[in-house]
């Protein structure tokens, strides 16, 4: 195992709260914590319990600048700030900032890898530090990683229920026999849908998780973003196509298909039976290998521990 | 296609009966029809992977009076072959890009299910039906609708179509374009082998 990192966390909502959680866990140091406005910085590493808790109960993570977070003595920069569309920031800034001071960064944060993926590898390029992003395309699942292992060239397709919510939304609706509102009412009541769950029901999610495995696979000889995907979500899928859809041992799933010739996401008729007809807020990837045939990876696509998990994986595949 | 004995892993192999453990079952004569463009070349090419994979040519017909609808021109060769060897000039033919129609006795029809989402019934399902039928690749095997009155939300059809050979991808497409004058959505299948 290789020795523990100094790990600057940026971004303190689930995901980035539980790497700071967990960090100590996996051998690493937290020198430095922030939010968008406020910070705790110390190189000898911050007091996690602490800081999480002073988030939980007033809302900041200490007294320090969120300047001086980006700018502390850390290895490894953790980018887990919300995912914004467009040119990405603040999370772009925050991973050029490390990679000029020849650091590694690590995203949980979709938009700088969907929407700037090349602009990210050439501020890689040009660094002594790595950018990793394990975190971005199905929370917990190793879907990169096992990208990585089988060699991007040799996997010739990635296909998938990439969103939770929308998932739990379609499956419930063909349990239950209950229409679209009712379950997106019952979901936002278990938090399993934000109070605009537009992000979700209509794609954009999905499709941005679509992108990045695209600009994976593509391998820098094609770029990406989400105005290049075929989004189409689940709002317009009512009760009756899903119970004409069971009549005949079908459901219909939210799939994001990736390749390296482009993505689209969109409702799907799969059979019931099928790897991809997972239930609930699962998630599942399907890859299609020239070598080794079709790979599922299934598990839990979101959830601050989880998705943290697959931060602290890439801090640990770090040299 | 080198001949594996009681290999479990080539399952083509499986359908050879008559002659177990014998990886050389005698030649028979079988029946292939095409449906090829018309253009200068496309006939040779349609027999290069017959000959390339060890078929023996006993005739051509070539219907050129008998134009498809959809502007192609139907062969049907009749070639003699040991029943692998047919299995990979079948699965050659479809690798070059050959619209195999019929191969032996089998009727090589594929299955397209939908569902067309909106309002299924102002939109005129009894036309939508009749322009399927319409459609060359396509013919209309079943229909369910799912009007649910006073739930206040969208109606659905479940349509299975039967199609050609390779057809689906056309049929998919001609079903896309009707729905979308009729501004319904389609929930089309997965394709590219994803369950």
């Amino acid at each position: 195992m290789t020795a523990g990192k100094r790990l600057a966390v940026i971004g303190a909502g689930a995901v980035g709260g539980s790497v700071v959680d967990l960090a100590g866990a996996y051998g690493h140091t937290v020198v430095a914590f922030a939010d968008s406005g406020s910070a705790a910085v110390d190189d000898d590493g911050i007091d996690a319990d602490a800081a999480v808790e002073r988030k939980r109960t007033d809302g900041h993570v200490g007294d320090d600048d969120p300047e001086d977070a980006l700018h502390a003595d850390y290895d490894v920069l953790v980018e887990a700030t919300p995912t914004t569309l467009g040119d990405a920031e603040p999370g772009f800034s925050h991973v050029r900032t490390a990679l000029e001071r020849d650091r590694h960064a690590v995203l949980a944060n979709k938009g700088p890898v969907a929407e700037r993926y090349g602009d990210v590898r050439e501020l890689e390029r040009d660094s002594d530090g790595a950018v990793r992003f394990e975190a971005t395309v199905g929370g917990a699942i190793p879907i990169l990683s096992t990208v990585e292992d089988l060699s991007p060239s040799h996997v010739t397709a990635a296909r998938g229920v990439l969103n939770g919510t929308a998932n739990f939304i379609l499956s419930r609706m063909a349990a239950e026999g209950i229409d679209y509102e009712h379950v997106l009412a019952e979901a936002q009541d278990l938090g399993v849908a934000e109070a605009d769950p537009a992000f979700d029901v209509e794609g954009t999610d999905a499709a941005l998780k679509c992108v990045i495995l695209a600009n994976v696979l593509a391998g820098g000889d094609r770029e990406f973003s989400l105005e290049d995907a075929d989004v189409a979500g689940i709002t317009n899928v009512p009760g009756s196509a899903l119970e004409l859809a069971a009549e005949d041992g079908r459901t219909v799933r939210l799939v994001g298909e990736a390749t390296r010739d482009g993505i689209r996401v969109g409702p799907r008729l799969v059979p019931g039976n099928a790897a991809l007809a997972v239930t609930g807020t699962r998630n599942i990837v399907q890859l299609e290998t020239e070598h080794a045939g079709q790979l599922n990876l299934s598990g839990r696509g979101a959830g601050g521990e989880e998705t943290a998990s697959a931060v602290l994986g890439d801090v640990g595949r770090l040299e | 296609m080198t001949p594996t004995l009681g290999s479990d892993a080539d399952e083509s192999r499986s359908a050879e009966d008559g002659a177990p453990g014998d990886g050389h079952a005698e030649p028979q004569p079988h029946t292939i029809r095409l449906e090829l463009a018309d253009e200068p070349g496309e006939l040779l090419a349609a027999l290069e992977p017959i000959s390339a994979n060890g078929g023996n040519l006993l005739s051509i017909f070539h219907e050129r009076g008998n134009v498809t609808p959809r502007g192609r021109i139907p062969v049907e060769v009749d070639v003699e072959a040991t029943p692998d060897r047919f299995e990979a000039i079948v699965a050659a033919l479809r690798d070059a890009g050959v619209n195999v129609v019929q191969a032996g006795t089998e009727q090589y029809a594929e299955e397209l299910v939908v569902l067309l989402v909106g309002d299924i019934v102002a939109s005129d399902l009894s036309d939508t039906l009749r322009r399927i039928e319409g459609f060359p690749s396509a013919s209309v095997a079943d229909v369910s609708v799912n009007a649910p009155a006073g739930r206040g939300e969208d109606s659905s059809a479940r349509l299975r179509l039967a199609t050609r050979a390779g057809g689906s991808p056309d049929a998919l497409d001609a079903v896309r374009e009707l729905a979308a004058e009729k501004d319904l959505h389609v929930i089309e299948p997965l394709a590219g082998g994803g369950v």
